[in-house]
């Protein structure tokens, strides 16, 4: 870290101001070990997409243009645009307000052209119309890219087990799907489908083929494995993961180009059928979703209403979110309460019903691929139609417990596994690691057939209740049918057999297997989501529980909770429902989902006379798992990657002002600010590359430092930029001017830079003595980027939303009371008003030029800073 | 500039509409042919009758017990109780669907292969010559001190025929790619 920081301080000087990407500002996030970190850039594209635009051309950007300037109230628009203004830089934040202020700006002058002409009137209505355009294109891509990584990944799964001889595109049940050879008790079985051993050994039977058949599973799902990582590692390294915490961050205002891009889309897609196929304990639900947001935002770029408004596009990437998880699980409704629950940040009511019909139209594309050929959209969708009784709430709220204890284990151990990862050489190796990971796994699977087959047909068997239609080993009860009982409905509750006897041992053992692999799989570098094995250990739990009830109702039946409502010889403990709750539990104790996960998993039955136990189960895990760590693990790898986000469920108790908060800080080097009328090209060009600031204040001058405004750095350097190019007798030594009118200059001074087109002229600003709970929830719910801290007018400081993350951060360790640091700092700043109540002279003014004794200050751009600006002398200043 | 950017969207939009195309298409011509359609029962053991399967290529009227199964296992007076037990389902899937998937699939898979083969073998070869390549699997920093303007001005510049364009594009996308691989498995900013 520290060597990057020496390269990126060369560079910088190197290409002084032209790089205005490398800054080191934004980027100290917050980091969970503690270790500050950085984001060094050095490319300067279009937003969110990494590999539209050439580096080279950072002032030709079509982003934002035309748009910003024409902000009435905000900025001068008699000004022509200047191409490039208003966009951001990689891994920074944006300003929501701003970026609203833009549309509402844009839609007000396509209202006003309406009237002109037909043409107008036409484009006015393609820009209504644009919002559910690109929500329809959305949903339909996902639900199309769904269906064929559903059809994919099963079919390349049940490659690890053999091939169907007369058409090798069809998976194992597909391929026996019109056999008439299949029997009962083995359903699966038919001479199209050739088990490896029996393609090169030519037996199906025996030890020597169980030796064969193994080492094909273990050599396939090695190359699976490998095939992804390296696909991972040479295309796309943004394609890793589940997505969503990074999808969350980017949601919430944070720019991560190339992240849902189309190399990333495309990658994630093949990569997550070869990781899923692989055996891994991985699910495809969390990377659908993130599948999803690319579509949504490489077809946000076909309506310049959202390609060229980063709040706008973040409406279409949360209807994308619903539509993802709408296509994972076969769920619209909970898809939409999903994104609005679990990822987005501003969810307005237009944009539920854009989720909403996203995630009908991806539904709906899904449901005509028909991927599964049962008709549904998910594999283990499961039908009940047995009742539940009030006894069996004591079980299901065990599983709650179960599910909450294993979710805080989970978040626990693999978050310690991550930033081990993280921190140490071990994460030097991903591909060594990824292959080392499918090894165990596929070694450790295969004898186990339950481990053995994929997850979501584990999960269905697992679902799946009992009827006399069941051949498996889980429904091998000591039957006492006589054969004269001609109903299939009632199934009373029965002994069990010696092969659920052996199913519990391999379930116990699944269960532990699954347990341990997935701590370590979760956060390799191959699409892995969480969904699918959280569920499938959650299942595990459950099925085990609900045959042990069932058992006990059986043995039991004069007990006091059964005689009452189970009779002999009738069916009332279903163990599939258990298995279920148990799902939904497990689920819910990891991610901390509430009213979506219950929504997600009744759809997925299609019975709503199960939403009570569910709820009681989900309900119970989340207060188990919030009793050991509040953070879901979404939050917890946010927090340990750092990003800049801003959780807007958690409070703010703490007493401190924005003061205690805003940069400088006593110790911090004094600001830099511009003045309005009185600096040369060459003086700005000076303070821009000798700071890594991205915002600089603007005031009257430096006598009277009242505030006028506030002007970007990437907006300054692409202006002046542009305007050397563009304009005549612009020199290095002419005067730039924030003002309406050119100041009076010398008759032989170069002409001036007009940049008032630039300036924000309205920035948030609050006073000195505002509790920060109070600038927390402004930045929380307006989504500002940085808030200009004042006294009686001068500018005093300024807070950026990393500095609120990183105060929280602080907070969090130091629990300490706060009143006493509070204290310290109400003595240490004495108020900048003199004792006869007027500001104090300042002796020392605004430094501005590049003579500035700044070099030395070096280091300290690695505290988090963002928009910070030096002043002269901060102690006087602040004082 | 903006223009290729457009012309990259473009590019991927039309894959993706095409993907979505070959679906539907496939979809629509293929889900009532012959072997798509099939009625299966499923019937348990029934007095000394062991359980059977039964498949049938029937329509979904017909898609009951009493049409599917044939021979009937029982005798007449009782056919009525075996077939309560039954449970017959009807169901559809298209096989060309599943075809055109996976060809695409795998064809996708295989370009990504040979791509990666080009990049990681044949193209060090060939410009070798040319100072400013990196090797794709750089684990140093060292292109913070390569120059700046090797990827974008100069590119830009030279940008006439479409090859160069191609190739500048290719050039800063694999800029942008080691750019992610260093924030991801070396720096391991993100993701980890």
């Amino acid at each position: 870290m520290e060597s990057e920081q020496l390269f990126n301080r060369k560079g910088y000087y190197r290409n002084s101001y032209n790089s205005i990407a490398s800054a080191s500002s934004d980027e100290e996030l917050l980091d969970g070990a503690g270790v500050v970190m950085d984001f060094h850039t050095s490319e300067d594209d279009n937003l969110l997409d990494g590999d539209a635009t050439s580096p080279g051309s950072n002032y030709a950007m079509s982003n934002g243009g035309g748009v910003v300037s024409s902000t009435t109230h905000l900025l001068d628009f008699l000004e022509e645009p200047i191409p490039g203004v208003g966009t951001y830089d990689d891994f920074h934040t944006i300003d929501w307000v701003r970026e609203k202020c833009k549309d509402r700006e844009r839609h007000r002058k396509i209202n006003a052209k309406k009237k002109e002409s037909a043409w107008e009137f036409t484009k006015s209505l393609y820009d209504a119309w644009s919002g559910w355009l690109v929500v329809t294109l959305t949903g339909l891509a996902s639900g199309a890219l769904a269906g064929l990584i559903d059809i994919a990944a099963d079919w390349l799964n049940d490659i690890k087990e053999g091939i169907c001889l007369n058409a090798m595109w069809f998976n194992h049940e597909q391929c026996c799907w019109g056999s008439n050879e299949t029997t009962f008790a083995e359903r699966d079985k038919c001479p199209q489908w050739k088990s490896w051993a029996g393609l090169i050994l030519g037996q199906e039977e025996g030890p020597g083929s169980y030796i064969m058949n193994y080492f094909m599973y273990i050599y396939w799902a090695l190359s699976f494995a490998f095939l992804a990582v390296l696909l991972v590692k040479v295309f796309a390294p943004y394609a890793c993961g589940s997505g969503i915490p990074e999808i969350k961050t980017i949601l919430s205002g944070f720019i991560i180009r190339g992240y849902l891009g189309k190399w990333t889309l495309l990658i994630k897609t093949v990569t997550l059928v070869l990781a899923v196929a692989s055996g891994l304990s991985l699910g495809k639900e969390g990377p659908l979703v993130h599948v999803a947001c690319c579509c949504g935002n490489i077809f946000s770029y076909l309506f310049p209403k959202y390609s060229k408004n980063e709040a706008k596009k973040r409406e279409v990437l949360s209807a994308a979110s619903a539509a993802g998880v709408s296509v994972a699980f076969g769920a619209p409704i909970g898809g939409v309460l999903f994104s609005l629950e679990e990822v987005s940040y501003y969810f307005p009511l237009k944009t539920l019903w854009r989720s909403f019909f996203a995630a009908l139209v991806a539904a709906f594309v899904l449901r005509s691929i028909n991927p599964f050929g049962n008709s549904r959209l998910v594999l283990f969708y499961v039908e009940y139609h047995t009742p539940w009784y009030l006894f069996e709430l004591i079980p299901f709220i065990l599983l709650g417990v179960f599910g909450g204890l294993w979710g805080a284990f989970f978040i626990k151990a693999n978050i310690a596994w991550c930033r081990r990862r993280k921190s140490t050489r071990f994460g030097k190796y991903p591909v060594l690691e990824v292959i080392f990971v499918a090894a165990i796994t596929a070694v450790v699977a295969f004898p186990n057939p339950y481990t053995r087959q994929n997850t979501s047909e584990l999960i269905k068997e697992l679902f799946t209740d009992c009827g006399p239609l069941e051949s498996s080993q889980l429904c091998q009860y000591r039957s006492q049918m006589n054969g004269s009982k001609a109903f299939v409905d009632a199934m009373p509750n029965k002994p069990a057999g010696p092969g659920v006897y052996a199913a519990m041992w391999q379930l116990c053992l699944a269960l532990i297997f699954k347990i341990i692999m997935t701590i370590f799989t979760f956060g390799l570098k191959v699409p892995a989501g969480l969904f699918i094995p959280s569920m499938a250990i959650g299942a595990i739990a459950g099925r085990i529980v609900g045959i042990a009830v069932e058992q006990l109702a059986y043995y039991h039946h004069d007990w006091l909770v059964f005689r009452e409502w189970c009779e002999v010889g009738t069916d009332c403990i279903t163990p599939g429902l258990y298995a279920m709750v148990g799902a939904a539990a497990c689920l819910g104790g990891v991610t901390r989902m509430t009213v979506s996960l219950v929504v997600i998993v009744f759809e997925l039955t299609g019975g709503l006379e199960y939403i009570v136990p569910l709820m009681a189960a989900v309900m119970t895990s989340k207060w188990v798992g919030d009793a050991f760590g509040r953070e879901g693990i979404y939050e917890a790898h946010i927090r340990l990657n750092g990003y800049p986000f801003l959780d807007a469920k958690e409070e703010f108790t703490h007493t401190t002002l924005a003061r205690d908060v805003m940069r400088p800080q006593r110790s911090d080097p004094p600001l830099a600010v511009l003045t309005q009328d009185d600096l040369t090209v060459v003086e700005l060009q000076g303070i821009i590359s000798e700071t890594s600031y991205n915002g600089f204040p603007v005031i009257v001058s430096k006598e009277s430092q009242r505030l006028v405004g506030f002007a970007l750095r990437r907006d300054i350097t692409i202006a002046i930029e542009n305007a050397r190019r563009k304009q005549e007798g612009i020199l290095l030594t002419s005067r730039v001017y924030f003002t309406q009118h050119a100041p009076t200059l010398p008759a032989d001074s170069p002409r001036p830079l007009k940049l008032r087109s630039i300036l924000d002229m309205s920035p948030f600003t609050v006073t000195d003595h505002t509790p920060m709970e109070i600038v927390v929830d402004v930045f929380r719910k307006l989504g500002l980027r940085q808030c200009l801290v004042t006294h009686n007018g001068n500018v005093l400081g300024i807070i950026t939303k990393k500095n609120i993350l990183a105060h929280l951060e602080e907070l969090k360790e130091h629990t300490a009371p706060l009143a006493s640091a509070w204290y310290y700092h109400k003595k240490r700043y004495p108020t900048s008003h003199g004792p006869d109540g007027k500001s104090r002279p300042r002796q020392h003014h605004v430094q501005l030029v590049p003579s500035f004794p700044g070099r030395q200050h070096s280091d300290d751009d690695e505290e988090s800073e963002e928009e910070v600006m030096h002043l002269l002398d901060g102690r006087s200043f602040t004082l | 500039m903006s223009s290729r950017r457009e012309h990259g969207s473009r590019f991927l939009l039309s894959c993706l509409l095409f993907v979505l195309l070959c679906e539907i298409v496939s979809f629509a011509n293929a889900s009532k042919s012959f072997e798509d359609v099939r009625c299966k029962c499923i019937c348990p053991p029934y007095r000394n009758i062991t359980g059977h399967i039964y498949n049938r290529n029937v329509s979904q009227k017909d898609c009951n017990c009493l049409h599917v199964v044939d021979p009937m296992p029982v005798p007449g007076h009782d056919v009525e109780a075996y077939c309560l037990l039954c449970e017959c389902k009807y169901e559809e899937r298209s096989s060309n669907t599943i075809k055109v998937t996976i060809i695409i699939y795998l064809s996708v898979v295989g370009s990504l292969l040979l791509y990666m083969l080009f990049l990681l073998l044949v193209e060090p070869l060939i410009r070798k010559h040319e100072p400013y390549i990196q090797p794709l699997h750089n684990e140093e920093d060292s292109e913070d001190m390569r120059p700046q303007h090797e990827g974008g001005a100069a590119a830009q510049g030279r940008a006439n025929t479409v090859l160069e364009r191609v190739e500048g594009a290719q050039q800063r996308w694999k800029k942008q790619v080691q750019e992610q691989r260093k924030t991801v498995f070396d720096r391991h900013k993100m993701l980890s």
